[in-house]
């Protein structure tokens, strides 16, 4: 999804550089800080002045997907009031940025004072990888790293947001890093929020196709913009007992690599292992 | 038929355990979708005819009474005659009806998804009517006593093996030594069987593809040529329609069947078309001496204006079965009706009711491919959604599910109790598990771990430990504090 440039106020703050309000996302949050911070990282080497407003929680998507509207409608309230006032809004999760892009002003369709506050607010949002290419052309050169990677496309981010050379763009510069494309990069890896606990075996069929395809490119490593998938993706390859790995882009963009990968123990202990 | 979406969980669980089935979900997986882009790559307006196709079914769906009433007059002009049914049980009575004013013992039919929802087949059977389905696919699973697993490829779930031993069991003059390896001489022992029934039928029974107002006309698809046998062989032709299949003229057909045969099986066109305007006419060489139009609404004009209207649009192509990740995990049988994938779990519901079928509308990840790839843009991921708002407004607010949900809904709330909280459980939750990296099994959450490992939280929330950093500088602390 290409965007306007000029679009939003990058005079905020006295050295002219924009001011981002950071969505962290629940599951970044309570799971990986590692992405919070290369989120961090990446959005100040762009030139942006980052904010984490503390008032933000989840954005509300899982009591949407159940049908749960006044829950979804009060949650959504909160996340606008946290961050409306920045410039840009921007989450390291095309599922989440999709919700706040996509569904909050489908959320207060009949509501005349939240409707256009949740459509400008809309305007505002951007998944981490399309803010940095597309809107904030990132020009740098991250940090070198020798792996073959693969990339999964997470559902929200490409169909919601159509998310899909800008994460590949931004990896094309890291030096040592080939990129190895899925024939079903774009196909459904089984998360779905709720679903791969209520639909556990059939998820689980969806994540095993998914790991074979992966596991076809010959990739180490694979990357994805979405901490969801990537956690189910990664659960299964231990439980597999594959020696693929997965994380965030956003850790390889920042040269967060020697941050464990997802599932793994710290320093590459004995994978699988029982731990319960 | 009955319906078992109720089990769709155990039907699912079953079907991912069939080895047959598991093959022919691969091959049509990889064949379909492949086969469609290279169809939408041969005809750059295909885009441009989608965004068409979607406005002639919107335009239908707002003037549908005027459309079905000129339908229903050129029919009529045209010598044939149009019965309206309000449900299965009328239409069903209806086709007995006619088929007994002619005394009808035996009826050839084409394919109908529509005679599928209404279950004709064992109607007829029960008042001494003897149905042959003709479409291949359908005249093995009405062998089989089966219903169809895919819209367009009802006997995919079978490999050549079943079918072989399906004819061995049902055709009883078929020599043992008769070699039936091949899908060639499968086809043929079929047609041998099928040639007989075509030119000893009394009434051809079809379906419709659409229905032109402009012209009076049903249209029929096919890649078998069967329909045309079906309904030009015997005296009475009896079409059986749903009444969304209606478009206004035939420049409007034409534009939906440019899309239609790419979406469905990546043809450019199915290898028959075919326009039938009312009975034979003087000056007509062969065609049938009566022409029936059964119109069924069973439910849909309920949809009317409802959240679920667009799925009107429905052309029954198949697209979104062939995308969809779950239709591929675990096919079409797990659905437990006529209809299946992502198009039968917003239809379903809709018309056997939500208690019957509520598992459907939540067996999906709303990925999205289905809506990408209707070539009449149906939002099916919404229409899916929508179906869960009513239950949830419907069921009571217990269960272990919709409490957790409540409970997580109600802390995301209240920022400063729900940093407090996740802090805490995420720290202990981290501390037990991070040495190792993730868990094995978790209380509570069998769902995820009796598959998948559980990656441990690496400690304290983002949240926690931005708060601790110096403003502003906060990843550069952590980054120190990583790295010492």
């Amino acid at each position: 999804m290409q965007e306007d440039i000029s679009q939003g106020d990058h005079g905020g703050d006295a050295g002219g550089r924009p001011r981002v309000g950071l969505f962290v996302t629940c599951l970044v949050d309570l799971m990986r800080p590692s992405v919070g911070f290369a989120t961090v990282e990446l959005l100040e080497r762009a030139g942006c002045r980052v904010e984490v407003p503390e008032a933000q929680t989840c954005c509300g998507q899982p009591a949407f997907n159940s049908g749960d509207d006044a829950d979804t409608a009060a949650i959504a309230k909160n996340t606008i009031a946290a961050l409306e006032g920045f410039d840009y809004v921007v989450a390291p999760s095309g599922s989440c940025a999709g919700m706040l892009k996509m569904h909050y002003p489908e959320v207060f369709a009949d509501d005349p004072d939240w409707h256009p506050r949740a459509t400008a607010f809309a305007a505002k949002v951007h998944e981490l990888t399309a803010f940095l290419a597309d809107v904030m052309s990132l020009q740098d050169t991250p940090p070198a790293f020798e792996t073959t990677a693969t990339y999964h496309d997470s559902c929200s981010g490409l169909r919601e947001l159509g998310i899909k050379a800008a994460p590949r763009r931004l990896l094309g510069r890291v030096a040592g890093l080939t990129l190895n494309e899925g024939e079903e990069a774009e196909t459904c890896c089984g998360f779905g929020g709720l679903f791969c606990v209520k639909y556990s075996d059939i998820s689980t069929g969806m994540v095993d196709a998914k790991l074979d395809d992966l596991e076809k490119t010959g990739a180490d490593m694979v990357l994805g913009g979405d901490l969801g998938c990537l956690m189910n993706i990664a659960g299964r390859l231990r439980r597999r007992g594959s020696a693929m790995e997965a994380r965030h882009v956003a850790e390889v963009l920042a040269g967060y690599t020697d941050v464990p990968a997802i599932a793994q123990p710290p320093g590459g202990g004995p994978a699988n292992e029982d731990a319960s | 038929m009955d319906a078992t979406s109720r089990d769709f969980k155990s039907n699912a669980f079953d079907a991912r355990r069939d080895p047959h089935l598991q093959d022919a979900l691969a091959r049509l997986g990889h064949g379909f979708p492949l086969k469609r882009l290279e169809a939408a790559a041969r005809l750059p307006e295909f885009e441009a005819l989608r965004d068409r196709a979607r406005e002639i079914k919107n335009h239908v769906l707002d003037n549908l009474d005027f459309y079905l009433e000129r339908f229903e007059e050129r029919v009529t002009e045209q010598g044939g005659k149009v019965h309206w049914c309000t449900d299965a049980q009328a239409a069903r009575e209806k086709i007995l009806e006619i088929c007994r004013s002619v005394d009808a013992k035996t009826i050839t039919k084409s394919k109908s998804m529509i005679g599928e929802e209404i279950a004709i087949n064992d109607f007829l059977e029960e008042h001494g009517v003897d149905p042959i389905e003709t479409d291949l696919g359908e005249y093995i699973i009405q062998l089989r006593r089966e219903p169809p697993s895919h819209i367009i490829a009802p006997a995919i779930h079978l490999t050549m093996g079943q079918v072989e031993e399906t004819f061995r069991k049902s055709h009883d003059d078929l020599p043992a030594e008769r070699p039936l390896d091949e899908p060639r001489k499968l086809l043929e022992e079929a047609r041998d069987k099928l040639r007989d029934k075509f030119l000893g039928a009394d009434v051809g029974l079809t379906g419709a593809n659409m229905l032109i107002a402009e012209t009076g006309s049903n249209v029929l698809v096919t890649n078998e040529g069967n329909a045309d046998l079906t309904y030009s062989l015997p005296k009475v032709h009896i079409v059986i329609a749903s009444l969304e299949k209606i478009v206004p003229t035939l420049e409007d057909a034409t534009s939906i069947l440019r899309v239609l045969a790419r979406s469905a099986t990546g043809q450019d066109m199915s290898v028959y078309t075919t326009f039938c305007s009312g009975p034979r006419r003087a000056e007509d060489l062969d065609g049938p001496d009566e022409y029936h139009v059964v119109l069924l609404d069973n439910g849909r004009s309920e949809l009317i204006g409802s959240e679920f209207h667009e799925m009107l649009r429905c052309i029954r192509c198949g697209a979104c079965l062939n995308h969809c990740p779950v239709y591929r995990t675990v096919g079409g049988h797990a659905y437990g009706w006529v209809y299946s994938g992502p198009m039968g779990a917003v239809l379903i519901p809709g018309l056997i009711g939500i208690d019957e079928a509520g598992h459907l509308p939540n067996a999906s990840t709303l990925c999205g491919r289905c809506e990408s790839v209707c070539p009449m843009r149906i939002p099916l991921p919404r229409m899916l959604r929508a179906w869960r708002r009513r239950q949830y407004r419907r069921e009571s607010s217990s269960g272990p599910g919709r409490l957790a949900l409540r409970a997580w809904a109600w802390l995301a709330q209240r920022p400063a109790l729900y940093h407090l909280f996740t802090n805490l459980s995420i720290a202990a939750l981290g501390a037990w598990g991070r040495r190792r990296g993730a868990f094995r099994r978790l209380p509570f959450a069998q769902g995820w771990t009796g598959s998948r490992d559980f990656a441990a939280p690496a400690g304290d929330t983002f949240m926690a430990q931005w708060k601790k950093g110096p403003r502003g500088d906060a990843s550069g602390e952590w980054l120190r504090k990583r790295r010492s």
